[in-house]
């Protein structure tokens, strides 16, 4: 129980996706501007990142390592990504249409987003067990979901504010990523 | 011979990736603690870069239209592989310095990008120079982000200690100070007006603030549709307003050369 909570904290806090391992910043710099399609944004590559550590563990355990095939891990992980996101579109669409209709819009944008193969290949080589992989799948994710909504939150703010001309746009953007990046090193101490 | 020379300037000048396009953002702001691990992943996507240039550019005739992307992201994965494991081979600290970075190579937006934007449209030479511009366009970047970082931070040069350890400023070879130096970067690209990605207006609804240049996602590209029908669908109403005002204007004049006339008929 303790370990898991140990993942909890770390894959969530810590280490946040964003914030201190760079990954998936394309959408979190580029899709920030609302706090409500940041929320969306987030929701759906939660949806997607849980389900992928799901289905890449098995695979990994059951396939690909008692045939021998570990080197493969790059490929057949990036397929089974592209073709989940293809498949939980369809899904959403003919299933749950109001849910399509908010995260609709984000889903092919999630396939090349780095998070997704990176939390999958890091589960593996941090050597954890499916609950754990899960686990640390979705709250790697949330991690994501928390970091791109308050980013979206201080963008709404920003607009109001009087920003030095060359700073306007990108470069206030990253600004805020690196105060916030300095706000989450707080949370080193929590491990 | 010349599209050659013009493909490498255009990668490492021109559309320089990292400066102008702003590609491959995750690999810029992670591994440029040091200017040799910059270097070093520049080195390794640039490989993979005129490798899959080369072979898509082979089976250009051959993939069918309707299943590129995933068809280009296999041989890219392959590409990725085979190059990992020869890191992993012969040089091993590189390989733990970069770690993850290296498979995820695969989802690096500037391979992609180029697949879809010139290696699958054009012969193969050609491809191979438009991937190995585009190679050292991005290990310049890395390299000059890293060699800013590691001075800052620790002091050196390609590990070679050039300013005393009290003068540190350890900030900078961390998480936030790699977000830090891109920001000023890019706002000295914004404030002398050179070309960059960050420069372009931003004047989209669609979910991803519809920043293409920033951006070769391949799977979005009906949001560069969407976004390309706003810009012509803006473009003819500003015409079709320039027009009405022009016709307006015109019909004023009249009604004021007529009420003239009527005037000057009147005092008649």
């Amino acid at each position: 129980m303790g370990e898991l909570f140990v993942i909890v904290v770390s894959s969530m806090l810590v280490s946040n996706v964003v914030l201190s391992q760079f990954l998936g910043i394309c959408p979190f710099l580029g899709v920030s501007k609302k706090v409500e399609t940041a929320a969306g944004m987030g929701a759906a590559v939660t949806f997607v990142i849980t389900l992928s550590c799901i289905i890449t563990y098995p695979i990994q355990k059951c396939v690909l390592d008692p045939l021998g095939l570990g080197y493969l891990q790059t490929i057949a992980f990036i397929l089974i990504i592209a073709a989940l996101v293809q498949f939980v579109e369809m899904a959403l669409k003919k299933f749950m249409p109001a849910l399509y209709e908010s995260l609709g819009v984000f889903l092919p944008l999630i396939t090349t987003n780095c998070a997704v193969l990176g939390v999958a290949i890091k589960n593996i080589s941090n050597g954890y067990n499916f609950i754990e992989s899960v686990l640390c799948g979705f709250c790697t994710a949330v991690g994501f979901l928390i970091a791109i909504v308050i980013m979206a939150g201080i963008r709404e703010r920003i607009e109001y504010n009087d920003v030095p001309n060359s700073f306007k746009g990108t470069p206030i953007v990253l600004v805020t990523a690196s105060l916030m990046a300095i706000a989450f090193c707080g949370f080193a101490g929590l491990v | 011979m010349n599209t050659c020379v013009e493909r490498l300037k255009n990668g490492i000048i021109t559309e320089n990736p990292t400066f102008v396009m702003m590609l491959g953002m995750c690999p810029t702001l992670a591994v440029t603690s040091s200017a040799i691990n910059g270097l070093g992943m520049g080195l390794t996507t640039a490989a993979v870069l005129v490798l899959s240039n080369a072979f898509i550019s082979l089976l250009r005739g051959v993939i069918p239209d309707k299943v590129r992307i995933p068809a280009f992201i296999v041989i890219v994965a392959s590409f990725v592989t085979v190059i990992q494991l020869l890191l992993q081979g012969f040089l091993p600290s590189l390989n733990d310095a970069l770690g993850v970075y290296i498979p995820l190579i695969v989802v690096n937006c500037i391979i992609l990008g180029r697949a879809e934007a010139y290696a699958s449209k054009n012969p193969v030479i050609p491809s191979i120079f438009d991937g190995l511009g585009m190679g050292l366009g991005f290990t310049f970047g890395l390299t000059c982000i890293g060699i800013c970082r590691e001075i800052l931070g620790a002091g050196a040069i390609f590990g070679k200690q050039i300013i005393p350890e009290d003068f540190h400023i350890t900030f900078f070879v961390l998480a936030p100070g790699a977000f830090l130096v891109l920001a000023f970067l890019t706002a000295i690209q914004n404030k002398l007006k050179l070309p960059s990605a960050t420069n372009v207006e931003q004047d989209a609804n669609i979910a991803c603030g519809g920043n293409c240049a920033s951006c070769v996602g391949s799977a979005c590209a009906a949001n560069k549709g969407i976004l390309e029908a706003e810009r012509v669908a803006a473009k003819a109403a500003k015409a079709q307003a320039a027009k009405e005002a022009a016709a307006k204007a015109k019909a004023a004049k009249e009604a004021a050369a007529k009420a003239k006339e009527a005037e000057g008929k009147e005092e008649k």
